[in-house]
């Protein structure tokens, strides 16, 4: 567990993010207790991903406040930005760039001491090690993901966020997911999860919060 | 307050501006070398000072923004931007014409012309940006880089020009000016400053309103939200 | 989990992190920088056709046929690295890692200035041949005026690639803002090779470099300052 147990995992008060003309969220109030995961669901276009991404801190909220493990999303930014990691819908990933390029670039960001090791053992993690060498160009849409994933862990987040990590993957691949999602929480991780696979996601995530116009209603 | 921006703002600029061109082309005398065509100098000026003024409150503004993003600031570059471009062309254009007879061409690339082209070249681009950009927090902290940017740019631009032309004799308006002149030149630019001042309000409440719709659509609301009314306003007021 | 956690790291890090992985992304697609030198080739051979065969304008106005050429080549180069930074979102990827945004404005800027300046030696030998002219004053001038010209495109185009890469019809939108901007380098740019190429009587070499040398003191200043707002907002 991480050291601030006494402060909510991630707070919104009255948070409220506008795109344009059109409001994705709209007055959002919600703590998450520490250690416990939360599970989003609601149809496309219900306010998940924007959610997701202002507490990836890839957003502002357009009003309210946004408070990841008692730091404020706007004021400390950075520090937040180091607990937190997200697995989006675009897959952050260089198509030039070979998996294994790809992963020790994010390792020299994170300021990791061997950058090329630890890429490689993420890589063999997610099952990914004989293709580490295959630019992402050439990679099918569920090894893109596994490899966004392998990102992901690479940052070793105290909160993760995965938006949709099931899409795109086949069986075995949702399995390998569903065990990789069980192992974050088991070492402590605080997942938030938005998938459509609420069955995955009920055995996963011990709380819920369910989103329809960009606003919490009740499941 | 309203009602003088409305009614007598527009009245006074036109009653001073007619004065000063009535001062201008009838009562002050002729140009002693270019004859009646200096004349157009009552016109050309005027319009190039306040452009001056407008493209200066853009920036002022631009730099406003940056510090603390509010919708008025907003709007108000919008207008300023848009209100110099217009001066600042019609500016141009009156001293092209004014050139021909003077000079004998309508163009020539003296450090002044070739900075005055540069900055309507600068706020054309920084005018497009505006268009293309759906965003509205976006569009409104993007187009302040750009202005700021492009305002700095002005004078490197003017001292460059300077440079690059030294060899060759720069051409400006002679220096002999009557009294007479001078007042008439005066009371147009007052006039001229005036009709600016209520273009801008004008085009700053319209820019405004645009904001205003553009960030809070009823339809796309939910209805609580703009009961509250001011939660889309807290972050860029 | 939070135990054995890395330290930040510096921005000169994070420059050089992420310059580096803009430079083996280059490597990796030799093909589209390939295509950029010929474009920038192209353009120099285009300047004789559209003039004619008329030797002697060719030779006077070479210094100024080899900056348009470099200035056409960065706005592709520039709109390229950004559009490598769009595809998945990348950008985002870098900013949330986190890394530094003043670490991204400078290691795009740097990648862009070696990317002209690799350019500009290339097309010196061309231009050479192609307009017969010859170096008068010394290499290292017009080595010197290439490096300053190429940081001075490469700092304000950063500033404005990142912004047209996010708007609509962006690549319109890069050279509109972009031209009018980078005015006074491209003719103190211009003018100092010409001074290279032809002679320098009256010595007027060092104060259009000091000018380029100001204006890239400027824009280098103002990017830096600026360049967070643009992305993160």
């Amino acid at each position: 567990m991480p050291p601030l147990s006494a402060a909510p995992a991630l707070a919104l008060h009255d948070v409220s993010k506008r795109y344009g003309r059109r409001w994705a969220l709209a007055r959002l109030t919600y703590a998450l207790p520490a250690g416990r995961s939360l599970l989003l669901t609601g149809h496309n276009g219900s306010g998940k991903t924007t959610l997701l991404r202002l507490l990836a801190t890839a957003l502002n909220p357009t009003a309210g406040r946004v408070e990841v493990l008692g730091r404020d999303a706007v004021v400390e930014r950075d520090a937040v930005r180091r607990d937190v990691a997200l697995l989006s819908h675009a897959s952050f990933l260089y198509e030039d760039l070979t998996a294994h390029q790809n992963l020790t670039v994010l390792a020299r960001l994170l300021g990791l001491p061997s950058p090329a090791d630890a890429a490689s053992a993420e890589l063999s993690r997610v099952g990914l090690d004989r293709r580490s060498d295959s630019p992402v160009r050439s990679f099918s849409a569920g090894m893109r993901k596994r490899l966004a994933i392998a990102r992901l862990l690479l940052k070793a987040p105290s909160i993760a966020l995965l938006d949709e990590p099931f899409g795109e993957l086949d069986p075995a691949g949702i399995r390998d997911m569903e065990a990789i999602i069980a192992e974050l929480k088991a070492s402590g991780v605080t997942v938030i999860l938005a998938t459509h696979l609420i069955e995955q996601g009920l055995t996963l995530c011990e709380e819920r919060l369910h989103l329809q116009e960009g606003r919490a209603v009740a499941a | 307050m309203g009602k003088f921006i409305k009614w007598g703002l527009p009245a006074l600029a036109l009653v001073v501006l007619a004065a000063g061109w009535w001062l201008g082309l009838v009562w002050a005398p002729p140009d002693r070398e270019m004859g009646d065509v200096q004349r157009i100098m009552y016109v050309h000026v005027p319009l190039q000072w306040v452009a001056m003024v407008a493209m200066a409150i853009n920036f002022v503004v631009a730099i406003s923004y940056l510090m603390k993003a509010s919708w008025k600031l907003d709007a108000a570059a919008e207008a300023s931007a848009e209100i110099g471009l217009v001066l600042g062309t019609a500016g141009m254009i009156t001293g092209a014409i004014w050139g021909r007879p003077t000079w004998g061409v309508y163009w020539s690339w003296d450090p002044r012309l070739t900075s005055q082209a540069i900055m309507l070249v600068t706020y054309t681009g920084y005018l497009v940006l505006r268009r293309f950009v759906e965003d509205p927090e976006k569009r409104a902290t993007w187009s302040s880089v750009v202005a700021i940017i492009g305002a700095i740019n002005l004078p490197i631009v003017w001292f460059s020009v300077r440079w690059w032309r030294s060899l060759h004799q720069v051409q400006s308006t002679p220096k002999t000016v009557d009294p007479e002149m001078t007042l008439a030149l005066r009371v147009s630019a007052f006039g001229m400053l005036f009709l600016t001042i209520w273009f801008l309000v004008q085009r700053y409440r319209q820019a405004l309103a645009e904001r205003q719709a553009e960030v809070a659509l009823p339809d796309a609301l939910p209805s609580d939200l703009a009961a509250a009314g001011g939660a889309n306003s807290s972050r860029v007021a | 989990m939070s135990t054995s956690r890395p330290r930040p790291i510096g921005l000169l890090t994070a420059t050089l992190a992420l310059l580096r992985k803009d430079l083996l992304i280059e490597w990796r697609t030799r093909a589209r920088l390939n295509a950029i030198i010929f474009f920038a080739l192209a353009t120099l051979l285009m300047f004789s056709f559209a003039l004619g065969p008329d030797t002697k304008l060719l030779e006077k106005n070479a210094g100024g046929y080899f900056w348009l050429a470099i200035l056409f080549a960065s706005v592709l180069a520039l709109g390229e690295s950004f559009r490598v930074e769009s595809e998945n979102a990348c950008m985002d990827g870098i900013r949330l890692a986190p890394a530094d945004a003043r670490a991204i404005f400078l290691s795009k800027a740097l990648g862009n200035t070696l990317l002209l300046t690799a350019l500009g030696v290339l097309l010196v030998p061309v231009m050479v041949a192609l307009y017969g002219v010859r170096i008068v004053t010394s290499v290292v001038d017009l080595g010197l005026i290439l490096l300053l010209g190429s940081l001075a495109l490469s700092a304000p185009g950063t500033v404005y690639a990142a912004i047209s890469s996010n708007a609509r019809a962006r690549d319109v939108l890069l050279p509109l803002l972009l031209f009018p901007l980078v005015i006074p380098a491209l003719l103190s740019a211009a003018k100092a090779t010409t001074l290279v190429l032809q002679g320098d009587p009256m010595r007027q070499f060092d104060s259009w470099a000091g000018l380029l040398g100001g204006f890239n003191l400027i824009y280098w200043g103002v990017g830096f300052l600026l360049f967070p707002r643009i992305i993160e907002d």
